[in-house]
């Protein structure tokens, strides 16, 4: 018996999800201060922070605005703005 | 990429991010739980099936079409998570598991502490070479935060309600370290969010060693407790500075480390939380907070913590 499409979950599908869209605070690099320690990555519940060769870069497709990252970073690197849609 | 149900159409996912817990899960902004797994899954690596009971992990990692997990997953009953553990681990020694697959279970206080705890007395007893998580927020916060024996004295829940004397739990949360010990479980340890070089050690530790083991996480929840998603990963700081929630690890019931502390006043980790105000608004309730020091002391003092 063939198993129908409707009972198949594919791994890692809540790629799909645009969790920006819950977000009301944006968090904003400040490139020049960022030392590239990861911190805000390895903290991030979202997974959007990747740390680039310039510093730090905000995914917002997921990012939900918690802010954990603006609070952890060692050098205070991040900041927050209200988000405008 | 994923290929659309129908096969019609192509969608691709924004980013090539490559966690084994997937972004774009439900979890609420700043959830603590969901940066222990993400963390977690770091270290187990893709070799690695995972059993979680009902409750928020496994309500936000898995609606239709839009699971997060990246390793093979399991969701049991809120009630049997190790028992389903159990049963994988039968499976894949029955097929010889050529590849050394690690099963792990990670579950929430409820699931754990309170009505899965028959079924994991069974797997510590059978001695199955599992590693369970347990990820405590410290309530039943995927129904709507009731209490459970894991909510600690002296917080308000929709449960245990803060009205007129009332002043929340009225008892100690229990003591699961000690009832892990107490089964002879040979690898036991607490580890925090807010130190995770410290917990991809221990989960290492977990999965290599033979038998059951057991690790305890204190996860906070800003809707449970009541304080900024920003300050998650401050208060799980703020929990172990203070003694309240210590850092420690135990093999074949020997205490082989536990993280020392610049002990800072409990209210610190108290006051931020909604779920404690009430505490210092009405002085006929000081003896609890007297309480809550004395269990920080208690723990600083039986680990050594200083
Ligand atoms: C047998 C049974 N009773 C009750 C429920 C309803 N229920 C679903 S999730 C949940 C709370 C889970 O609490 P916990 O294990 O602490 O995880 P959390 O949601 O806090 O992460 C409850 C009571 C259920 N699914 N099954
Ligand atoms: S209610 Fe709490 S534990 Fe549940 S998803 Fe939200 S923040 Fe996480
Ligand atoms: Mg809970």
């Amino acid at each position: 018996m063939d198993l129908l499409l409707g009972g198949v979950c594919k791994a890692g599908e809540s790629k799909r999800l645009e969790t920006g869209k819950w977000r009301s605070f944006r968090p904003v690099v400040d490139r020049n201060r960022c030392i590239k320690c990861g911190k805000c990555a390895d903290l991030c519940p979202d997974s959007c922070m990747e740390i680039k060769e310039d510093g730090a870069e905000v995914n917002l497709y997921y990012c939900k605005g918690c802010l954990i990252c603006m609070r952890e970073c060692p050098v205070k690197a991040i900041t927050k703005e209200v988000e405008e849609k | 990429m994923i290929v659309d149900r129908e096969g019609e159409k192509e969608m691709t996912m924004q980013t090539e991010v490559k966690e084994l817990h997937a972004p774009g899960h439900r979890a609420c902004p700043g959830c603590g739980c969901a940066i222990a797994v993400k963390s977690i899954l770091r270290e187990t690596g893709p070799n690695t099936i995972v059993v979680s009971p009902t409750g928020c992990l496994e309500t936000f990692t898995s609606p239709i079409r839009g699971s997060s997990w990246e390793v093979p997953w399991i969701h049991s009953l809120f009630e049997n998570a190790p028992a389903i553990a159990t049963g994988v681990l039968a499976g894949l020694n029955a097929k010889g598991n050529p590849d050394g697959t690690k099963v792990v279970v990670i579950g929430g206080d409820g699931g754990t502490y309170d009505i899965g705890m028959g079924s994991l007395s069974g797997m510590f007893e059978r001695k199955d070479d599992i590693l369970y998580i347990c990820y405590d927020n410290e309530a039943y916060m995927n129904t709507g935060i009731q209490g459970s024996s894991a909510t600690p004295l002296g917080v308000g829940t929709t449960t245990t309600p803060v009205t007129g004397n009332s002043f929340g739990k009225t008892v100690e949360k229990k003591d699961l370290v000690a009832i892990a010990l107490a089964h002879g479980v040979p690898y036991v340890a607490t580890a925090s969010i807010a130190n995770l070089a410290d917990l991809k050690k221990k989960v290492r530790k977990g999965m290599d060693n033979p038998g059951p083991a057991f690790i305890l996480m204190l996860t906070p929840c800003n809707v449970g407790w009541g304080y900024e998603p920003e300050e998650t990963v401050e208060l799980a700081r703020k929990a172990v500075e203070t003694g309240l929630f210590p850092i420690v690890e135990f093999e074949d019931g020997d205490l082989v480390s536990a993280l020392k502390i610049r002990p800072v006043p409990v209210e610190e980790y108290l006051k931020p939380q909604k779920r404690y105000q009430h505490l210092f608004k009405n002085e006929k309730f000081t003896d609890v907070l007297e309480a809550i020091r004395k269990k920080a002391e208690d723990n600083i003092k039986k680990f050594d913590l200083v």
